[in-house]
């Protein structure tokens, strides 16, 4: 009932979206969520790196995780791998349930747990090279939520 | 022989993603490492993996042939 991905090439999110809409006509309830490369800054360029053995099945624990605490119909995780441009979708969330508040609890604890627990290192790149992204304290105390 | 895998900024620090080391344990391993690479790869954030699963002690760790250990600095998905 999940559908979790890693992406290493470029994401459609209107595709994504609509296949998944099409997929849930009893749902109520679809929130979907997507993360881009956010423009300004000097930013050229985000790399997303991930740890073969660990990272995809981090991402289908996390869906099973998410699928135990609410009442889902259906839920989709897609997350890119490698360079991207800022525009470009990083992530894409997809929660479809009977009722939209499952469906807005599910999204958002999904994307905090893959923000600050998934196995993904994010560097990026400006006139000044190459500089690798560490957590921010705001991502710890949104996990902090859900404890 | 065994492997070290870098993720994320210690791959900038050990240069490399990926090294071949000779089996054995873990700390004479890492004894035999650049002192400077060494002191980050055991920093107190960082986290490791035996051939894909979280180790929550590395005490005692012996690298047999093909095996491969990961060491994983705080992540930044999404």
């Amino acid at each position: 009932m999940a559908d979790v991905r890693l992406a290493e090439s470029a994401l459609d999110p209107v595709a994504e979206i609509a296949a998944f809409n099409a997929r849930y006509p009893t749902s109520g309830g679809i929130v979907t969520f997507l993360g881009q490369v956010r423009e300004g800054g000097g930013v050229e360029a985000l790399e997303l790196k991930h740890y073969g053995p660990m990272t995809l099945p981090g991402m289908v624990e996390l869906a099973r995780i998410t699928q135990a605490r609410w009442p889902l119909e259906g839920l989709l995780i897609v997350h890119r791998s490698g360079i991207m441009c800022p525009g470009d979708p990083i992530v894409l969330v997809a929660a479809a349930a009977r009722h939209r508040r499952d469906a807005f609890e599910a999204a958002d604890f999904a994307m905090d747990h893959l923000k600050s627990e998934s196995w993904f290192w994010k560097r990026e790149k400006t006139a000044n090279g190459w500089r690798w992204i560490e957590p921010r304290e705001q991502d710890h105390d949104d996990l902090e939520r859900w404890r | 022989m065994a492997r070290l895998i870098f993720l994320g900024r210690l791959e900038d620090i050990a240069g490399t993603g990926e090294m071949s080391v000779a089996s054995g344990p873990v700390e004479h391993i890492l004894a035999a490492l650049d002192p400077a690479l060494a002191v980050q790869l055991l920093g107190e954030k960082v986290r490791m993996a035996l051939n894909g699963r979280l180790l929550t002690d590395m005490g005692g760790i012996v690298l047999g042939e093909g095996d491969e250990l990961a060491f994983l600095p705080p992540v930044s998905g999404g």
